[in-house]
C-alpha cells in the first residue's frame, strides 16, 4: 500500500473501480450527516471521499469505517451533486477486496458464496429443506411455470426467515398461482457480494444465474428479498422481468383478486426496506397490502418512506458487527411509542435485525416483527 | 410599426420597464395576472445589502405605473393568444372577472370588513388571512377589490355594504385585443416547492417555513405586525436555523444553478431577526456563501461579527420534529471540523431557490429558446442580454435567470431602451 501522501493518481484508480462521479463531490457533508450508520459509528463518508480525492490511500483503505456502510442509499438519494457516495464506498471496498484486505467475517461470507452459493456457507443440498413438506414445483422437474419464485439465501437457510419463504409459497398456492422454485440449484443473487465490493464474484454469480434462468426458460420472477430484486433489476447486465413480492400482491390487490377470511385486530407499522424504497422507489405497494387486511390498523413510524432508517442489515453488515446501540433498537422503541403491535417488514434482513432488537430492548411480548407474507397468511388469504 | 409596447408581468422588472418605456413616449400595456402589480418585491420586508424598506421603493413605482398617462395597466388579466402579423403582435387578453366594477370601486374596504369568509392569504404566504373579497395588500395597484369566487359563499353582504354599488357578481370574463410593436417578457419566478425535499419536512412541520414566509413575519405590515412568532404556537422563537441551497445547486431537484439571492436574503433575514429579537440565536447552514455583489461581502461580515450570526459550513441532511414541543432537530456535519451534531431549533427557514414559472403557453406564442435551467435565453448573454432570437421580443429580470433587485432593475431599463429603439426604427 502506498504511503500516506497526496497522490492524485489514486482518484483515477477509484474512478476506474466504479466510482465514476468521485470528483463531483463538493464536500457539503450531506452524506455524513444523513448516514444512519455513520452518525453512530466510525464511518465518515465525506471524509473518506475527500481522502480518496486527495489520494491519501493509507488513510482511506485502513479506515475500518468503510465496512460499516449498509449501502442504504440515503446519501446517494440526497447528494446535491449526484456523486453517488454509496458507489464510491463500494468501489473503495473493491480495492480492498482485490488486495485481500477484508474483515474475516466478510471473507468467510464470500467464501461461503463461492463454495456453496450462500454467505452462511451451508451446503447446497440443504437449500430447499424449508420446502420439503410443501406442495411446490421445482424448475428442474421440467415443464414451464408462469412464475419463478426466487427464494434467496436467508429465507432458504435461516430458520426464522424460512418461515417467510413458507408463508410466501403458501400464499402463492392459496392464490392458485402456477409457480416453481429453483430448489438446490438456486444460488446467491450476488447483491450483497456487489455491495461488499467483490465485483469479480458478483459477475460470476450473475452469469451463472442468468444461464440457469435461461436454461429453465424462466420469464417472470418474484423474490422474497428486495436485495435479490435489486440485483436482478438493476445490477445484472440485462434487467430481468422481476417483481418483489409486495409488487406482485399489490397488483393482485388492485385487480380485486385478494380476499381475506379472517380479521386481524392489530396495529401494524411498516419498516421500509432500503433496497425496495430508497433504491427502487417502491413505497406504496407494501402499504396497500397491509391496509387491505381486514381489521389491521396501519400506523406510520415518525420517519418513513424516503426518510426511513436502515436496519443495518445490508451492504455486508449482516457479517460486520459494530458495538453499541443499533439503529433498529431506536426504531423498535419508536414503534412501541406509536402503539404498534406488529412491525411489518418486507425484507429478510429487516426481519432478522428487528427480531434481535426487540429482544435486546426487552420488548418481547409487547411488539413482534412479521413479514408481510406472514400477515397475509395469518389473515387467511383466499383467492377471489 | 405600431408605436406601442407590451410588458408581461408586473413585478419590479416589469414595472420599471413599463415606466422607462412610457417615459419615452410610447404607450405601454402592462399585463399582470394577479389582482395587483408588485410581484415578489412587494412581499419583501427589507432589501439587501442596505436594509432599505422594500415597500418604500416598490410602492411609489407601482403608483407611478398606475397613474402614468402612457401606461395601460391590465391587472387580473391573462394573455390568451399572441400572433405575429408582419411586424405587429396581435394580442388577445382575458380580463378575469373581479366581480367588482373597476370604474366604481373606491377601494374603501367596507366589503372586506363585512365579508364572513376567511382564506389563507397568498400575499402573506399562508401565514395570515384575507377575506373572500379582498385586495392582496393595502398598497395594491390598482386599489380595486376582487371576489375570489372559489371561496365566496354568495352571501351578498359585500354587495349590501358597498356604497359605490361596485359589486357585480354577474361579471363575465372579457376579452380585449391589442396591437403592439414590441414585447418585454418579465414573468419572474416561482419559489422552489420545498415539499419535494422530504427530508426537511416542509408542509408537515408547521415551524419549517420558507424565506419568503419569513419576510412576511418580519414585515411590519405582515400578518403578525412584524412580531417574530413561530407558526405552531405563536411563541417567540429562541433559536432559528436557516438552510441554504434548498432547490438550488441540487441535481436531485434538477436545478443545477445558483439562485443568486438566497445567501444574501438569508443573511438579511438573520440580521432582521436579531434586530427584532436581540437574544435570538441564529445559525445559517451553508455549502458556500456567495457574497459576490457590491457591498455583499461587507454585509456578510457584518452579520457574522456585528450581529453574531453563526455560519456553519454543512448541508443539513435531515430535520425531525419532537411532536410534543414542535421543536425541530437538524442533523448536519460541520465540514470544517468534521463533527456531527444534531441542533435544536424553534423554527427553521428554508432558503428556497428561484424556479422558472409555469408559463404554459408563453413559449408557444413566443418561441424564445429556453435554457436547461428553465429560464429564457437571450440572443447573446454577454453583449445583448435583453434581446431575444425573436424580433421585437425582449426579456428582463428573473425571467432570464435568477438575479437580485438591482440587476433586475438594470435589465428592465435596458430592455425598455432596446424596445424603444426597436419601436423607433
Amino acid at each position: 500500500m502506498a504511503p500516506n501522501e497526496l497522490d492524485m493518481s489514486f482518484a483515477e484508480t477509484v474512478v476506474k473501480a466504479g466510482a465514476n462521479k468521485l470528483n463531483l463531490c463538493i464536500q457539503c457533508g450531506t452524506c455524513s450527516a444523513c448516514c444512519p450508520s455513520g452518525t453512530r459509528t466510525g464511518l465518515r463518508t465525506r471524509q473518506v471521499i475527500r481522502r480518496a480525492q486527495l489520494g491519501l490511500q493509507e488513510k482511506v483503505l485502513l479506515d475500518k469505517g468503510l465496512w460499516l456502510c449498509t449501502t442504504c442509499s440515503t446519501c446517494t438519494n440526497r447528494c446535491p451533486r449526484d456523486a453517488d457516495p454509496t458507489e464510491i464506498l463500494i468501489s473503495l471496498r473493491s480495492l480492498l477486496v482485490e488486495e485481500g484486505q477484508v474483515p474475516t467475517t466478510i471473507r468467510d461470507a464470500l467464501e461461503g458464496v463461492y463454495k456453496y452459493g450462500n454467505p452462511w456457507g451451508i451446503i447446497r443440498s440443504k437449500r430447499s429443506d424449508w420446502a420439503s413438506d410443501l406442495k411446490i414445483k421445482y424448475a428442474s422437474e421440467g415443464g414451464k411455470s408462469e412464475l419463478l419464485y426466487y427464494v434467496g439465501c436467508a429465507p432458504s437457510y435461516d430458520s426464522r426467515a424460512q418461515q417467510v419463504a413458507r408463508a410466501l409459497a403458501t400464499n402463492l398456492n392459496a392464490l392458485g398461482v402456477d409457480f416453481s422454485i429453483l430448489g438446490n440449484e438456486e444460488s446467491c443473487c450476488g447483491n450483497e457480494i456487489y455491495s461488499i465490493g467483490e465485483k469479480g464474484l458478483f459477475d460470476i454469480l450473475a452469469e451463472d444465474n442468468l444461464s440457469l434462468l435461461d436454461r429453465h426458460g424462466v420469464s417472470r420472477i418474484v423474490t422474497t428479498s428486495p436485495h435479490c430484486f435489486n440485483a436482478f433489476k438493476n445490477r445484472y447486465v440485462r434487467s430481468l422481468d422481476v417483481q418483489h413480492y409486495t409488487q406482485y400482491f399489490a397488483d393482485l390487490t388492485d385487480e380485486g383478486k385478494i380476499r381475506f377470511s379472517r380479521k386481524m385486530e392489530k396495529t401494524v407499522t411498516f419498516q421500509d426496506p432500503c433496497y425496495l424504497g430508497k433504491h427502487n422507489n417502491i413505497y406504496n405497494e407494501p402499504r396497500k397490502i397491509i391496509e387491505n387486511i381486514p381489521g389491521a390498523k396501519f400506523v406510520e413510524l415518525p420517519t418513513s418512506r424516503g426518510r426511513s432508517v436502515c436496519c443495518e442489515g445490508g451492504g455486508g453488515r449482516m457479517w460486520v458487527d459494530n458495538p453499541g446501540e443499533r439503529a433498529t433498537e431506536a426504531r423498535v422503541r419508536e414503534a412501541v411509542s406509536i402503539g404498534a403491535e406488529v412491525i411489518a417488514v418486507a425484507c429478510p434482513f429487516c426481519l432478522l435485525t428487528f427480531d434481535d432488537a426487540i429482544k435486546t430492548t426487552g420488548n418481547e411480548g409487547k411488539i413482534q416483527v412479521m413479514d408481510i407474507n406472514e400477515l397475509v397468511t395469518e389473515a387467511g388469504l383466499v383467492h377471489r | 410599426m405600431v408605436k406601442a409596447g407590451m410588458v408581461i408581468g408586473g413585478g419590479i422588472s416589469g414595472v420599471q420597464c413599463a415606466l422607462d418605456l412610457a417615459d419615452q413616449g410610447y404607450v405601454v400595456y402592462l399585463i399582470e395576472k394577479n389582482p395587483s402589480i408588485g410581484g415578489k418585491m412587494a412581499q419583501l420586508d427589507k432589501t439587501f445589502p442596505t436594509l432599505d424598506c422594500a415597500a418604500c421603493i416598490m410602492t411609489p413605482k407601482m403608483v407611478d405605473a398606475g397613474r402614468h398617462p402612457n401606461i395601460r395597466l391590465l391587472a387580473y388579466s391573462e394573455i390568451r393568444e399572441i400572433k405575429k402579423d408582419g411586424d405587429v403582435f396581435k394580442v388577445k387578453i382575458v380580463r378575469k372577472p373581479r366581480y367588482v366594477d373597476e370604474t366604481k370601486c373606491t377601494g374603501c374596504g367596507q366589503c372586506a370588513l363585512h365579508c364572513p369568509v376567511e382564506v389563507r392569504s397568498e400575499f402573506d404566504e399562508g401565514l395570515g388571512v384575507r377575506r373572500a373579497i379582498y385586495v392582496p395588500f393595502p398598497q395594491a395597484v390598482p386599489l380595486i377589490y376582487t371576489i375570489d369566487k372559489e371561496s365566496c359563499i354568495d352571501c351578498g353582504l359585500c354587495e349590501k355594504m358597498c356604497q359605490a354599488k361596485a359589486v357585480d357578481r354577474s361579471q363575465q370574463p372579457k376579452e380585449v385585443e391589442i396591437e403592439v410593436g414590441a414585447i418585454v417578457v418579465s414573468t419572474g419566478y416561482e419559489l422552489f416547492d420545498a415539499r419535494s425535499k422530504e427530508e426537511y419536512g416542509y408542509g408537515i412541520y408547521p415551524n419549517v417555513i420558507t424565506g419568503l414566509a419569513s419576510e412576511r413575519l418580519l414585515s411590519a405590515s405582515g400578518p403578525t405586525g412584524g412580531h417574530i412568532v413561530r407558526p405552531s404556537d405563536g411563541r417567540i422563537p429562541e433559536s432559528v436555523a436557516f438552510i441554504q441551497c434548498v432547490g438550488s445547486r441540487d441535481e436531485k431537484s434538477g436545478n443545477l444553478y445558483c439562485s443568486r439571492v438566497c445567501c444574501m436574503y438569508a443573511t438579511k433575514e438573520a440580521m432582521l431577526l436579531k434586530e427584532h429579537v436581540p437574544d435570538i440565536d441564529v445559525t445559517v447552514f451553508y455549502m458556500d456563501v456567495r457574497a459576490y455583489g457590491k457591498g455583499f461581502e461587507e454585509f456578510y461580515q457584518r452579520a457574522k461579527h456585528e450581529f453574531g450570526i453563526k455560519y456553519v459550513r454543512g448541508r443539513v441532511a435531515e430535520i425531525t420534529e419532537d411532536p410534543h414541543t414542535e421543536n425541530l432537530y437538524l442533523k448536519a456535519e460541520n465540514t470544517e471540523t468534521g463533527e456531527f451534531f444534531e441542533q435544536e431549533a424553534d423554527m427553521v427557514v428554508l432558503s428556497a431557490g428561484l424556479v422558472s414559472p409555469k408559463n404554459d403557453n408563453l413559449p408557444k406564442w413566443l418561441p424564445i429558446p429556453i435554457g436547461d435551467d428553465g429560464f429564457f435565453v437571450s440572443s447573446n448573454p454577454k453583449a445583448d442580454p435583453v434581446t431575444t432570437k425573436m424580433e421585437g421580443v425582449f426579456i428582463a429580470g428573473v425571467t432570464e435567470g435568477p438575479k437580485d433587485i438591482p440587476d433586475s432593475v438594470i435589465q428592465a431599463s435596458a430592455a425598455a431602451m432596446k424596445a424603444s429603439t426597436f419601436l423607433k426604427e
